[in-house]
């Protein structure tokens, strides 16, 4: 083992493994598309598979139905009891996650690159996203374990709060849509197989790699794990996404505070107001202790704990938010403040000082959000599924410094108009 | 199973810190100040953090908070700063930075790119020294600690069974009184407490300072030696040992609050890891734990949640290393038509099982396999490796241990983890607490409290 030991201990040492980092692009002979780096300083690996599978595919009767296909494909597959998959997975130290989100069904996997654990977990990957066989069993226990969260988080503020803004601010369009005991109940395992054949497709799978492989092996794995899963259609297009009426909605509850979100629909991912939403929200309430929001509600007043803006696009308008949480006997108080920071700062922009130091902290930050592999695989998934340019992370200081005081007056004009802005207080007097 | 597990200790020895090359690095200024580096160069980014060790076991009962209250006015101004500028200055560099407060610590850290970190060491080794306490200033930050306090605990019912069960496992010794404070405690502090508080421990010879990132020992060193070597040691208050007197019989508490499921805590008095050549049973503690809920494939997950299906979630959890007294506790939610009685009659179960039968070898190698793993997959995090040198040397673990930790857990034997099964879990040391839910339409708001200053 001598040898071994020090080369990866003069490795660790010497190597710079993201000055720079090297996309590489391909499509998969199964149609998949690829997005890989190749990086070789720890023995490990990190694949991620995306699908346009998010909740956003699903009808509001079976909200749910994106969660629990992604959550059950370990839960069998193959020949394997969800018990064998759990066993096998731990007894070679290799983690599987994911989720459904509403745009995306994601899985991921991180392994040691020893060998047989790495073809072993591989094997593991490829046989739950392709042969999944959803037990009626598992799928009964497992509705009933969420329509018991479901009724948990109904009694909770954060929760009602969170879908009774997603609903107000997406009317009609399955953005708005929580799972609810009456949706979750309805989805049987036939609805399970269809959404998996229909959403889990080699053509339209976005795969994510990194870590201590070489290109060749790479453009295996990448095959392999495509290879078996069901064809794949057209790409998958949520509807449009309709404006809201600007709304008040205030929810009784007994909670000690009351919580706030204020916001409406934006941006999609492509839309060319990414840049000057993304560098104006820092200084509005994305750049943490430095914002104004946090500056006036939380330093100024002591009215919230926590406080923040953000624009979430994804692939039609995602939302912009405002959120804090207050006692409740003060909330109209930091309604105000939060309405007259918003307004001043839709009517002037950010100052010149305030620009500067946003694009500072993401220029020189860059650094910090690509410093590992797991925040690296965030980013070639999200290239590859929302199709952004391979050079994202190369161009991401110019784009940045490219915004002016007046792009983000103009775009936040655009896209955040008071005539749409819902207001939900929950726990309100 | 052998081959597996064989190549994955080699790989354990060969990514393990070969002991001559003496990465991390420490070094101890005059004044008492402890630097701890680890060099690691994968990206140009490092992590500073300064660890004090004054965590809300050194409070006194009265001022319940001030630690974590100091906490937050250590980010208003100095003698050098003004208020705002901390965060300002860090911001401004690229990176970012926060802090948080334990029962044992208080810790604050930047994650910034490398070329920034002579500016944090000195923003840190300022505010060591120079901090500005303004009844103004603590007058607004008090306000948000308490609607940290609402928005953690008060509106969260498993924080308040957590609260209940703590207060009352806890009698003599300080680990009964949450971190954040009692809201009274916190209506009633002034910016004279947390200035005493202040003065007392943040001291350099209270505090060591962590680095993992891009850098060079030796500089990084002499960087301290620049902003930290001026300040003068201070004698320490008194550390009363506040021992718990041993627990005779069985203790239960309910907190009612808005909810839908019930939830149930039990916590066991266990030992400390004080001793890491020597000690077995924290060991042992600990794989028992793993045992019974450390992966998907441990025995709550696989009996519990899915096999007989009386719990919605439950869990186990040990920790040996901190400064105070250690316990052991099994939690859960029954499922949907259980109750508390019978998810805890199905954990008793579980222990009993092990009381009975022991656990297995594929059991104990599964454990070992998953700390190992976890152990090269940290490397991929510099805050995840600096948390770890950093928490270990809280509870007065050298970081020079991490490998013998982790090479004591792999000797664990079925025999030892059976054994500590049998002898620490009596009811004589156990708490229960318990969330009784209260339906939304019968809860009424809280009267409204918390001072108002202006």
């Amino acid at each position: 083992m001598r040898t071994l030991i020090f080369i990866l201990i003069s490795s660790l040492s010497s190597t710079q493994a993201f000055a720079g980092v090297k996309i590489e692009h391909w499509t998969a002979p199964t149609g998949a598309k690829v997005y890989f780096i190749e990086t070789h300083v720890l023995p490990i690996l990190d694949v991620q598979i995306d699908f346009a599978g998010g909740g956003a595919f699903v009808p509001a009767a079976k909200a749910g139905l994106a969660g629990l296909t992604r959550g059950l494909l370990d839960a069998g597959a193959a020949d394997m009891d969800e018990e064998k998959i759990a066993g096998r997975l731990v007894d070679i130290g290799a983690r599987l996650g994911g989720g459904a989100d509403s745009d995306r069904a994601s899985i991921s996997l991180r392994t040691l690159t020893t060998q047989p654990e790495r073809e072993a977990a591989l094997d593991l990957m490829r046989t739950v996203l392709s042969a999944p066989t959803f037990p009626q069993a598992v799928l009964e226990r497992e509705k009933g374990r969420t329509i018991a969260s479901i009724r948990e988080a109904e009694t909770r503020p954060d929760a009602i709060a969170g879908k009774r803004f997603a609903a107000a601010i997406y009317p009609d369009h399955p953005y708005g849509v929580s799972p609810t005991v009456d949706s979750v109940s309805a989805i049987t395992r036939d609805d399970l197989v269809a959404f998996h054949r229909r959403h889990y497709g080699a053509n339209g799978a976005v795969v994510s790699i990194i870590g201590d492989v070489s290109r060749a092996e790479a453009e295996a794995i990448a095959r392999r794990l495509t290879e078996a899963l069901p064809p794949g259609g057209a790409e998958l297009v949520p509807p449009p996404v309709r404006k809201p009426q600007r709304a008040m909605i205030r929810i009784p509850h007994p909670a000690a505070q009351s919580h706030v979100h204020v916001g409406l629909p934006a941006i999609s991912r492509s839309d060319p107001d990414y840049f000057p939403l993304l560098v104006g929200n820092y200084t509005l309430g994305g750049g943490g202790f430095v914002s104004r929001l946090m500056k006036e509600v939380r330093e100024k007043r002591g009215y919230a704990y926590s406080v923040h803006s953000y624009f979430a696009p994804r692939k039609l308008e995602g939302p912009f938010e405002i959120g804090l949480q207050t006692k409740r006997e003060q909330v109209d108080a930091a309604l105000k403040v939060v309405d007259e920071v918003l307004t001043d700062y839709m009517a002037k922009g950010p100052t010149p000082q305030e620009l500067a130091a946003a694009k500072k902290n993401m220029v020189d930050g860059l650094a910090l959000r690509m410093d590992s592999n797991a925040k690296l695989l965030g980013y070639l998934s999200a290239i590859g599924f929302y199709g952004l340019p391979l050079t994202y992370l190369d161009d991401f200081p110019a784009r940045v410094k490219a915004v002016t005081a007046e792009q983000v007056k103009a775009a936040f004009a655009r896209h955040v108009k008071p005539e749409n802005l819902v207001t939900v207080v929950v726990a309100a007097d | 199973m052998k081959p597996l597990l064989a190549s994955i200790f080699l790989l354990a020895c060969a990514v393990a810190p070969a002991p001559t090359l003496a990465n991390p690095f420490e070094t101890k200024l005059a004044n008492g100040l402890r630097v701890i580096v680890k060099e690691d160069r994968r990206a140009p980014t490092a992590v500073h953090m300064v660890w004090y060790r004054a965590g809300s076991m050194d409070e006194k009962d009265g001022t319940s908070g001030v630690a974590h209250a100091l906490e937050h006015l250590m980010f208003k101004g100095t003698r050098n700063l003004k208020s705002g500028e901390f965060n300002k200055r860090v911001a401004e560099a690229g990176g970012r930075d926060n802090a948080f407060t334990s029962r044992d610590y208080t810790a604050y850290f930047q994650i910034v790119p490398k070329g920034a970190l002579p500016e944090m060491m000195q923003l840190e080794g300022d505010r060591m020294a120079n901090l500005k306490l303004e009844p103004k200033e603590f007058a607004a930050e008090i306000k948000v600690v308490m609607e940290e306090r609402r928005l953690r605990t008060d509106d969260n019912p498993t924080s308040l069974v957590h609260e209940a069960l703590n207060s009352a496992m806890f009698q003599a010794h300080p680990y009964r009184r949450p971190i954040i404070g009692w809201m009274d405690d916190l209506e009633h502090m002034t910016w004279q407490d947390a200035r005493a508080w202040y003065r007392a421990w943040y001291a350099p010879n209270n505090a060591y300072v962590v680095v993992v990132g891009d850098v060079d020992h030796r500089e990084v060193f002499r960087l301290a030696q620049k902003y930290y070597g001026a300040h003068k040691s201070q004698i320490l208050p008194e550390r009363k040992p506040q021992n718990e007197p041993e627990q005779a019989g069985i203790r239960r508490v309910s907190v009612k609050a808005p909810a839908k499921l019930p939830y149930l805590a039990m916590a066991w008095k266990t030992p400390k890891l004080r001793d890491v050549q020597q000690d077995r049973d924290p060991y042992a503690l600990e794989v028992l734990a793993a045992v019974l809920d450390g992966h998907d494939a441990s025995r709550f997950s696989k009996n519990l949640v899915r096999g007989s299906r009386v719990a919605q979630s439950a869990g186990a959890g040990y920790d040996g290393t901190l400064r105070g007294e250690a316990s052991f506790t099994l939690d859960g939610q029954p499922a949907e038509g259980k109750t508390i009685a019978d998810l805890e009659a199905a954990l008793r179960a579980e222990l009993k099982r092990v009381q009975d039968e022991g656990v297995s070898a594929e059991e104990l190698a599964r454990v070992k396999t998953q700390s190992i793993a976890a152990q090269i997959y940290k490397r991929d995090s510099l805050m995840a490796q600096a948390m770890e040198i950093g928490g270990l040397e809280a509870a007065g673990v050298s970081w020079r241990d991490i490998d013998v930790l982790l090479e004591k857990l792999k000797s664990v034997t079925a025999e030892e983890v059976q054994a500590v099964a049998k002898k620490y879990f009596k009811d004589d040391t156990l708490t229960i607490a318990v969330l009784d839910p209260q339906p939304l339409e019968n809860s009424k708001p809280k009267k409204p409290s918390g001072a108002v200053r202006h």
